[in-house]
């Protein structure tokens, strides 16, 4: 079910304000967040966060499509290697 | 003969199903737009007459967005999804369900076919 319309999208206040900095000083840096429940807003847009996945900082470069979904959708916390062991034989051969 | 929107419609139905033949348009649109035009649901699609064919042709291809143009802007949304690579672009990229459902069983609509995998030990058949 999505979120209130009246209670507005949800972006994490820290993070914002960093932007904002950002934006004043016309900057271009990396954030780290861990704010992966965090709406993009298009301030965002131009700007690479590292958005934790549970492991690592993965770098998201924020373009205009971006705008309205969660930074967490763009770091995935799962990574599939395929089943089966002859299978990833081959694979390992072939990269 | 009744054509809308570049799709026939089936002679002998009542107008009221006939119009869901179109792609975008169910049992609700379909009651909406013959309350709008005043064409009775209960009327045969061979009885219409052709201004009634020509009100419902205007309304649909006024209104609604249907066929043609409606699948174009289904899969811009799903290409949409795959380039800017959020999670549930990546899910289509794969072809596995997207909105979180299981996938250690069922998903067999979005996964398509099973597929056998080699060396997979069978039941034996008594």
């Amino acid at each position: 079910m999505p979120r209130s319309v009246k209670k507005g999208p949800y972006i994490d206040a820290k993070l914002l304000a960093k932007i904002d900095m950002m934006n004043a000083r016309n900057e271009r840096k990396v954030i780290k967040t861990w704010a992966r429940s965090c709406t993009i807003s298009p301030d965002f847009v131009g700007h690479t966060l590292a958005v934790h996945n549970g492991n690592k900082f993965i770098p998201v470069y924020i373009t205009e499509n971006m705008v309205g979904h969660k930074l967490g959708e763009f770091s995935p916390t799962r990574l599939f290697r395929g089943h089966g062991g002859r299978l990833s034989d081959k694979r390992s051969k072939i990269s | 003969m009744a054509r809308i929107a570049g799709v026939d419609l089936p002679k002998g139905k009542r107008i009221e199903i006939a119009l869901t033949y179109l792609y975008g348009i169910g049992p609700s649109r379909s009651r909406w737009i013959l309350e709008s035009t005043g064409v009775d649901p209960d009327r045969r699609a061979v009885d219409l007459t052709d201004d009634d064919v020509n009100k419902l042709r205007q309304e649909i291809e006024g209104n609604y967005k249907v066929e043609g143009a409606l699948r174009t802007e289904v899969s811009m949304n799903i290409k949409r999804l795959m380039d800017i690579g959020c999670y549930r672009g990546l899910r289509h990229r794969r072809g596995l369900p997207v909105r979180g459902q299981r996938t250690h069983t069922n998903a067999r609509t979005h996964k398509g076919q099973r597929r056998a995998i080699a060396g997979k030990k069978t039941a034996p058949k008594k």
